[in-house]
């Protein structure tokens, strides 16, 4: 049997991704006997000249994580879908924009101003910037194009398929590799996680649900038994994609929404706002969920329906 | 280039790890030793079957009839209605018909001027049949109008109603934009392009059938439920008529003549009490209460409890030995409003129906101190039965008719009136029990006080009523009533002195207004004037009113030997019991909520339940007797239709996209969709004969697993983004 070929690419991330791969622990070696690697940047010195010079499609199958917010990036993940046969986008960020995707609520402008001004970390008395190239007495340097917005991968090139969370669950890449092994992935468009929700792997118990007043999760005295909507606390299980086997609710944290939308869910943030609009029993529950947009759409922003806020000049 | 895995992992480890921060450094080592190791976890994880992938698209087609989408071709008519002018004078209807012509799947467009009429259904109908209809829009008036009259123009041609698709052009487009014809017919065209989009994804719908139980629940047995049950009974359906008290009658019972014509209460409602008791129809569950009711229409299940009255009804001849041998006579007599007394084995008045006694237990010297027994010993028919329990009994009836009346207000809650604080001023209820011969005086009007005749009476009216501190509402009844039981003293005492302190007077019914001259012209008083409050004459409780003349412009004393005040009528303190169970409504009175005020006046929201009486609001007589046929009229219909036909525009869970979490169950005021208990993750059921397809539920499921039929996410979202699209 031929040997297949793997690429590993990260795009604006955190590396947690990459972790991921390497949480499959000794299964690592079947991977290997599986398949060869053929471009790994956070682990092989790869260049891009050399996949540039690699046939079209001769990659098989590509694991895509992170978000697209520079122009670097951008061309890689075009490169990639030119060189592979299958793309995968891998993790939250590839898929939904993830905590990177935040940065749309605000422009290049306003988040180099805070990043290379404001903070209070930063001294930068003659406000100078990263510019994109720089001619030096060494020569010129380049820095890629920032841009205004985060898009994920699906929205810049042809997505095979998706395999969510932040990062993705050890089990799901198991068996997404052992679904490229035997040949049996399913449609391409398809999401490589269980149609379910994460409130069906949750262990806690679910009552009829009434809000008058929401609880931050430093305020609960948490029975470690019923759904945490129950004891007044925002948790996006319902609205999320299952596969993680519910690890946050099952360590009495709330789900924070890392999988994705739900299967039959566009709009992971929406669901939710409106969930929690409709048992809230006043208006003022709804002005104590803190942080609306980190708490709804810490990983859908850049894929929602609201993609990004508009920066008005 | 191949590289092998191990060795390149090695080298370029450390510069890796460099890169991460301090605590992933560590995670990152912790599972590099890992991969030595044999790993529990990821072992078990292999080993597991594949699960089940998602599918690439995530809008699923659903259809009540089992088949999805229909594979034809969608061939759209449209039909744009002037509406006379409605419409056609503000929107230019040809550009929206050459507009709608356009579209890809519409193989038909025309206006006319009324596509409601009797030509505009026939065009419809010759349309479907000469280009082969599949879909048809009517851009006409709002769909509360005509959506039945053009559904069944699509039946009448075999295409299923549900295939057609009402935009409205007229309270939505035309009426708001008068005066902006050019944005209105682009708005116009917006409107017919969703509803092109809408309906290229319409479903053929089926309603559903339910068969009814041919009985009915009334329950209150006042004029109002007596009315209906009788109504019922003699349409030829059983009836269970549920009262609370140990008699039927409700307040009638209590008055002693009625207005305007002054018939004795007593002899024109006894008939009808007794003809409850031995129609074969109607059970009647006296001193019983309801204690829970579930179901919909046509098949509801209540249960009744009965309470004990400690005496076998089906023993008691209403002879009346308990209550002439029981040593203790000196109760407060609740039907006397306490103005005589009973013994504690009792019937509320001479004429209760059923003619049962009742042991009134809390006052029963055996409850209370294990001693007498004496009504026991003395019964000729063995019929106390001391060991008596309440006991419960489920009723099956297909629909219910509520006519619980109402609570006279309560007069204490105006303090300045010193209802209780002094003894000559009573409620007009109290008037009614008093004048009653069969009253605690034998029908003598006398003063508490001392029982003389009071020479100088004021009515006070309003109490309570037209009053923002206590009820807004006009009670509508206690003008008449004060007139009438003014006509009454002046009757027992020509020469007394009447007056009646009205802010206006209400004598609004057939005969009322004929009534209020004749009783001037017997020489009562009426004076115009809110009267602010009364005080004591310690001396002889004489009393002295003070109020406002607004015809003179004066604020005047005047001192009375007795006042009535015109107590206003209440929702009754116990409604709520019977809203919840029912999920009915209330409307900001507190009184049962009709489903229209106008074109449903019987009706609730809650299909099959109807209203009656004075738990509907305050009403005199005449109304309440209209009301109850009409209420029996309503509860009848489907019943002798023998089965009901539901909507099938209501809600429908996607068992795999439900995640259990209950919010759809929480959010359901009609208590129609609930944890599906016989199936083991417990994913929420509709109940689609109790779903009215309001869609809360669809809106607030966070996994987005319950969809509308006729206004899925996809044709919401068509039509959304038709609405967004700048028309050409
Ligand atoms: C002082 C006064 C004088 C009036 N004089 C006249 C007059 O002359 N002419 C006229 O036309 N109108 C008159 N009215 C109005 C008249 O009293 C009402 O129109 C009429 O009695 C209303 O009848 P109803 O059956 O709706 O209510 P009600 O008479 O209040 O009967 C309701 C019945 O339901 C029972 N019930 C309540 N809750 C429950 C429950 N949960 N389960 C079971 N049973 C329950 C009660 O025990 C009661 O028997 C007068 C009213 C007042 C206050
Ligand atoms: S705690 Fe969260 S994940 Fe668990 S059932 Fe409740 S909502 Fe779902
Ligand atoms: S519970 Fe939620 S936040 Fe936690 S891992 Fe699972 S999907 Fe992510
Ligand atoms: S009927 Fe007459 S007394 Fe009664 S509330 Fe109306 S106006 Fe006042
Ligand atoms: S559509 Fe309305 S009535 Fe029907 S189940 Fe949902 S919430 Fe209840
Ligand atoms: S709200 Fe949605 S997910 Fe939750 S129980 Fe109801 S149908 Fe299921």
């Amino acid at each position: 049997m031929n040997k297949l070929k793997f690429a590993f690419y990260w795009g604006a991330s955190c590396g947690g991704c990459e972790i991921a791969v390497l949480d499959i622990n000794e299964k690592i070696l079947e991977v290997i006997t599986l398949a060869d690697i053929v471009f790994w940047p956070v682990a092989m010195d790869v260049k891009y000249k050399e996949v540039e010079a690699m046939a079209d499609n001769s990659i098989d199958v590509c694991f895509f994580n992170g978000a697209v917010r520079t122009d670097e990036q951008e061309h890689m993940a075009k490169l990639l879908r030119k060189k592979a046969k299958t793309l995968v986008a891998f993790g939250s960020c590839a898929c939904d924009g993830c905590v990177i995707g935040l940065g749309n609520l605000w422009d290049k402008e306003t988040i180099f101003e805070r990043a290379y001004i404001e903070t209070p970390s930063t001294k930068n008395p003659n406000a100078v910037y990263p510019k994109t190239s720089i001619t030096t007495k060494e020569g010129k340097l380049t820095l890629p194009r920032f841009y205004d917005t985060v898009k994920t991968l699906g929205q810049t090139v042809d997505v095979d398929y998706f395999l969510s969370g932040c990062p993705p669950p050890v089990p799901l890449i198991l068996q997404a590799v052992e679904a490229i092994s035997k040949n049996e992935l399913p449609p391409k468009g398809s999401i490589l996680m269980p149609s379910k929700s994460v409130c069906d792997e949750c262990p806690r118990e679910k009552k009829d649900k009434k809000l008058d007043k929401l609880k931050r999760i430093y305020e609960l005295q948490d029975d470690q038994e019923s759904c945490f909507w129950d004891q007044g606390v925002i948790c996006m299980g319902p609205a999320t994609r299952a596969g993680c086997e519910a690890q946050c609710p099952k360590v009495n944290m709330p789900c924070t929404g890392c999988d994705g939308p739900s299967p039959g869910v566009v709009d992971q943030g929406a669901a939710i706002i409106s969930a929690l609009a409709s048992i809230a029993t006043n208006d003022e529950v709804i002005n104590q969920a803190v942080d609306p947009i980190g708490t709804f759409y810490k990983y859908s922003l850049a894929n929602s329906i609201l993609r990004r806020r508009v920066i008005k000049k | 280039m191949q590289i092998v895995w191990t060795s390149t992992l090695h080298s370029y480890m450390p510069i890796f790890v460099s890169f991460l921060h301090p605590l992933q450094q560590s995670q990152f080592l912790f599972y590099c030793c890992l991969i030595s190791l044999s790993s529990l976890h990821a072992g078990k994880a292999l080993n597991r079957p594949i699960l089940r992938f998602q599918s690439s698209s995530w809008v699923r087609t659903v259809s009540r009839t089992g088949k999805s989408r229909g594979p034809e071709e969608p061939r759209i008519g449209v039909f744009i209605c002037h509406c006379g002018s409605n419409i056609a004078d503000i929107v230019d209807v040809k550009e929206v018909v050459d507009f709608a012509s356009k579209f890809p799947n519409v193989v038909f467009a025309v206006d006319e001027r009324y596509v409601c009429s009797e030509p505009g259904q026939a065009l419809i109908r010759e349309n479907i049949r000469k280009h082969k209809l599949n879909r048809v829009i009517v851009a006409s008036c709002s769909p509360r109008m005509h959506e039945t009259t053009f559904r069944k123009a699509l039946e009448a041609e075999g295409l299923n109603p549900f295939l057609l698709e009402i935009t409205n052009l007229r309270e939505q487009c035309s009426w708001v934009h008068m005066h902006e014809p050019r944005k209105a017919t682009q708005k116009a065209k917006v409107l017919v392009a969703s509803a092109i989009a809408k309906a290229t994804l319409l479903e053929p719908l089926t309603p559903m059938k339910f068969s009814v139980t041919p009985a009915a629940l009334v329950i209150g047995g006042g004029i109002a439920g007596i009315q209906a049950s009788l109504d019922l009974a003699n349409i030829g359906f059983k009836v269970h008529l549920v009262e609370k008290t140990p008699s039927i009658g409700g307040h009638m019972a209590q008055l002693d003549k009625t207005f305007p014509t002054l018939d004795c209460s007593a002899c024109i409602l006894t008939p009808k009490m007794v003809d409850v008791s031995r129609h074969p129809n109607i059970t009647l569950w006296s001193y019983s209460e309801v204690e829970s009711i579930s179901g919909f229409i046509g098949n509801f299940k209540a249960t009744i409890v009965e309470k004990a009255r400690y005496i076998n009804k089906s023993l008691c001849t209403g002879c009346g030995t308990c209550a002439s041998k029981c040593p203790v006579k000196t109760i407060p007599n609740e039907f006397d409003l306490g103005l005589g007394t009973r013994s504690v084995a009792y019937i509320p008045f001479p004429q209760a129906v059923p003619l049962i006694y009742t042991i009134d237990k809390e006052n029963c010297l055996y409850f209370t101190k294990g001693v007498c027994r004496v009504c026991e010993k003395t019964c000729p028919f063995k019929a106390v039965d001391f060991n008596q329990q309440d006991k419960k009994v489920e009723i099956e009836v297909g629909t219910i008719v509520i006519a619980t009346g109402y609570d006279l207000f309560d007069a204490n809650r105006k303090p300045e009136y010193g209802y209780k604080q002094y003894k000559n001023v009573l409620t007009n209820l109290e008037f009614e029990r008093l004048i009653s011969a069969a009253g605690p005086t034998g029908g003598q009007l006398v003063r508490p006080s001392d029982g003389r005749a009071p020479k100088k009476i004021a009515f006070v009216q309003c109490i309570g009523s037209r009053d923002i501190l206590t009820n807004p509402y006009c009670s509508r009844v206690c003008c008449m009533a004060s007139v009438k039981q003014a006509h009454q003293a002046k009757e027992k005492y020509p020469d007394a002195k009447v007056f009646v302190f009205y802010i206006d007077l209400r004598t609004f019914g057939k005969g009322y207004e004929e009534f209020l001259w004749r009783v001037q012209e017997e020489g009562v008083n009426l004076v115009r004037g809110k009267v602010a409050e009364i005080y004591r004459k310690p001396k002889d409780e004489n009393l002295t009113v003070l109020f406002e003349d607004t015809l003179l412009g004066q604020t005047r004393e005047m001192d009375f030997d007795m006042v009535i005040l015109a107590a206003g009528l209440e929702p009754r303190v116990d409604a709520q019991q019977i809203q919840k169970a029912l999920k009915l409504s209330m409307s900001p009175d507190s009184f049962f909520l009709e489903a229209h005020p106008k074109l449903r006046p019987v009706e609730t929201h809650i299909a099959g339940v109807y209203l009656c009486g004075c738990a509907q609001g305050p009403k005199d007589i005449p109304d309440v007797v209209a009301q109850a046929s009409a209420a029996a009229s309503q509860a009848s219909i489907p019943l002798i239709q023998g089965e009901v036909v539901s909507e099938p525009t209501i809600a429908y869970v996607d068992k795999e996209l439900c995640c259990s979490c209950k919010i759809c169950e929480s959010v359901c005021v009609y208590d129609a969709i609930e944890a599906d208990e016989t199936d083991e993750e417990k994913r929420a059921k509709v109940n689609e004969a109790l779903c009215v397809g309001c869609g809360s539920c669809a809106a607030a499921c966070p996994a987005r697993a319950i969809t509308m039929y006729g206004f899925t996410k996809e044709q919401i979202s068509k039509q959304l983004a038709a609405l967004l699209t700048e028309p050409t």
